[in-house]
């Protein structure tokens, strides 16, 4: 498309023709007070009217965010008219929310607040009813709130973009007008897969994580053995929650920042990560030998496994049946590391800092829990939950030190540990051990970019040991779908799938800092489509500055597997290790 | 979806084939099911969402959206009275009142003996023979108050 020649508050610009008002004036230096994510199409309603603006050639205001430029079109942002309008529609919004926000923990991440500041809302001009509320709160994951709720729909369009699920709609008419699951009913009695992609794109408090820090909270105060463990993706968001620019690896300030809140041990997941990588490939390989369920999928991704569970419960033994990363190293806090150092289990108590929502569900299973019923974790915070834990105790962030994981016993890990973290991650670190078992000596380059990149969709085919193997990477449950259809076929072409449920990897989890480029004014104009690569490389520099990179290579996890579990796959790697699936979850309850 | 009979599976799959090779069916299917099965409640919606790939939650949404479709049975006989700009100068909210004194029943509740559901209906384009009430497609001009008990007692004799 051709430039065109536009004007804002009487300053000519040439602009791209098709962009809507709001896109053009962004890249003239205009950030017009919106509740829009700047991102095509998510939240293209139209309808809340915060935008408004002048515009020559049309009747009346205009919705920046839907309006197209047109050349010779003069717009006027700061126009007396157009100032008011917007004023008067957030002040319609404010009209019928629910404004707790001294309370809210969505306080320093709500964009509605934030247009409320910009367009300079009074209080209480518009009084009257309100539209009666839904409050969920059944689910361990997330928290939906419709008091909150501005009806911008962008979790809807997010829910069926990433899975093509859209468990979340509109319900009911007019003022009734409520967003959530068919039939007003709780996540829990959807088919919802706990990823928590709706709350990372929600502007308000409407859809949050449930917070978990009261736990952590409260087993401290009992005196229990707190330990802390970190997943991968964490460290390449957490620097965010404190102004940092996306992509700022914080690996050792986030150490110290855990120290400093009085963690007994602060470990690193990366541990159970390669933990995984040893149970996960040595089952590959065992199904390749011994004519076993092929492709295996990899088992790591929470929501994945809820996906797999509700929709394809006939499909659940190409499951891997290793426990995910977090909850093999909770196992293992409780089983070696308590004997070890002679703690009874009980008086351990795992937190695992997560990027993911899901994660919360999942440390509830029965399953993931050992023979006296004692979880395997205990309680599941998010990247955004640490970052309040932090703020709450006064520590300042960016002026800590950089300072290592604990390192005894089960406190090194590798590079290959490092990249779980992203699409792909899960199957390099695989490929790094399962071509070491299957050719007797490590991959020359070391790293397998060919399953490198943020695509939903990737495939590899690999010569190992004399064979070829096929890969498929996928992420977002819409790329997975025609996966698993060709498995039910019994046409699947692939041996080893890794699948993640959040486009990108874990990364961009549900439970990672919020990218609101409304509340971003540092970052690029597109930071939309950036984020998720600039998160990425700080894994994978991570990864290179490792002295070890492959899982089979963590001394302490030969030292694990030597002294206490026996062998990869063996009877007590089985019995701490590996977990069952639900193959009869209802979709609707 | 096990709370569904074989009858009614039967009739809810027979509806979602005949708009098999329909681009958007959605509107097609429950306008359907709504004459012929009565009502779409949420296990309905589970059927029509597995067979065309839409989900319950923007199903829901249609349903809930449009008076037309109704979550609960509705009576034999299905009264709407219009309350639309024109009709409502014409005091059709006195019509509706007495429909709904003479019923014991709401708008948008149904009898106890399931004969009769009481609709409010936004404009129905009568305008010209305001207040318009309509009765499973019959509709009735002009209507005043005092003819509501006959109306009424014109589809009990039928009954009798």
């Amino acid at each position: 498309m051709g430039l065109i020649d536009i004007k804002i508050e009487g300053q000519p610009y040439k602009v791209e023709e098709g962009l809507t008002i709001l896109e053009a004036a962004r890249q003239c230096g205009y950030d017009i007070p919106s509740l829009c994510t700047f991102n095509h199409g998510e939240c293209s309603l139209g309808s809340c009217r915060v935008c408004l603006v002048e515009a020559t050639g049309a009747r009346g205001l205009v919705a920046s965010c839907v309006y197209p430029v047109a050349p010779g079109m003069e717009i006027k942002i700061s126009s007396p008219k157009a100032v008011k309008a917007r004023r008067t529609s957030v002040e319609l919004l404010l009209s019928n929310h629910n404004q707790n926000c001294q309370q809210c923990r969505k306080n320093d991440n709500c964009e509605l607040l934030n247009v409320a500041k910009l367009t300079g809302a009074r209080e209480n001009v518009f009084q009257g009813e309100k539209t009666p509320t839904t409050l969920d709160e059944v689910t361990p994951s997330i928290v939906r709130d419709t008091s909150k709720c501005v009806l911008c729909g962008r979790c809807i369009a997010r829910c069926k973009a990433a899975h093509g699920l859209s468990v979340l709609g509109f319900e009911n008419r007019g003022f009734s007008t409520i967003v959530g699951p068919a039939g007003n009913k709780s996540f829990a009695d959807s088919p919802c897969l706990l990823c928590g992609q709706c709350v990372s794109v929600c502007p308000t408090g409407a859809l949050m994580e449930k917070s978990e820090i009261w736990k952590i909270d409260q087993a401290m105060a009992e005196g229990k053995h707190v330990i802390v463990q970190t997943a991968p993706a964490v460290r390449a968001s957490l620097g965010e929650e404190f102004g940092m620019p996306i992509g700022t690896p914080v690996t050792g300030k986030m150490a110290a920042a855990l120290r400093r809140l009085g963690f007994a041990k602060v470990y690193d997941t990366n541990f159970g990560a390669d933990l995984t990588i040893m149970e996960e490939a040595s089952e590959l390989l065992s199904r390749i030998k011994n004519n076993g369920t092929l492709p295996m999928l990899t088992s790591c991704s929470p929501g994945w496994v809820n996906y797999a569970e509700y929709y394809y419960g006939d499909c659940l033994d190409h499951l891997s049946t290793c426990k995910s990363p977090h909850e093999m190293e909770g196992a293992i806090l409780k089983s070696y590391y308590a004997e070890w150092n002679h703690i009874d289990p009980k008086d351990i108590f795992v937190v695992s800092v997560m990027p993911c929502t899901a994660k919360k569900f999942e440390k509830e299973r029965p399953a993931l829990a050992n023979e006296a019923g004692l979880p395997d974790v205990d309680a599941v915070i998010t990247t955004r939950e640490l970052g309040d834990l932090i703020k709450r105790s006064g520590i300042n962030f960016a002026k800590l030190p950089d300072e290592d994981f604990d390192q005894d016993l089960v406190g090194t890990y590798t590079g290959a540990g490092v990249i779980f973290g992203v699409t792909g991650g899960v199957m390099e670190a695989a490929l790094r051990s399962a071509y070491f078992a299957l050719e007797g000596k490590e991959y020359g380059p070391i790293n397998f970019t060919e399953v490198r990149g943020l695509q939903g969709l990737k495939e590899a085919t690999l010569t190992m040991g004399g064979k070829e193997i096929k890969v498929a990477i996928a992420s977002g449950m819409v790329n997975v779908k025609p996966i698993m259809d060709d498995i039910r076929a019994g046409k699947s072409p692939y041996t080893f799938i890794e699948v993640m449920c959040c486009p990108g990897g874990c990364i961009a989890g549900g439970g990672q800092s919020y990218v609101k480029p409304a509340l971003l004014p540092n970052e690029d104009l597109n930071i939309l489509d950036t984020y998720k690569e600039k998160r990425a490389a700080a894994l994978y520099s991570e990864d290179e500055r490792q002295a070890y990179r492959q899982s089979h290579n963590n001394p302490q996890i030969q030292h694990l597997y030597s002294g206490y579990l026996g062998v990869p796959n063996g009877h007590k790697a089985h019995k701490l290790l590996h977990t069952t699936y639900q193959s009869d979850r209802v979709r609707f309850k | 979806m096990a709370k569904l009979n074989g009858a009614a599976l039967a009739q809810i799959n027979a509806i979602c084939d005949r708009y098999a090779d329909t681009k958007t069916p959605l509107m097609m299917i429950l306008s359907d099911i709504q004459r012929e099965y009565g009502y779409i409640p949420i296990e309905v919606q589970e059927i029509v969402s597995e067979r065309t790939g839409i989900s319950v939650a923007e199903i829901y949404g249609v349903v809930t959206f449009y008076s037309f479709f109704s979550l609960t049975p509705k009576g034999k006989y299905v009264i709407g009275c219009c309350l639309g700009t024109a009709c409502y100068v014409k005091d059709a909210q006195k019509v509706i009142d007495k429909f709904s004194d003479e019923l014991k029943i709401a708008p948008g509740q149904t009898s106890d003996d399931g004969l009769f559901t009481l609709d409010a209906l936004r404009c129905i384009g009568a305008c010209g023979i305001a207040p318009a009430v309509t009765i499973n497609g019959t509709v009735y001009p002009k209507v005043t108050v005092d003819q509501v008990p006959e109306i009424i007692a014109s589809y009990r004799s039928q009954e009798a």
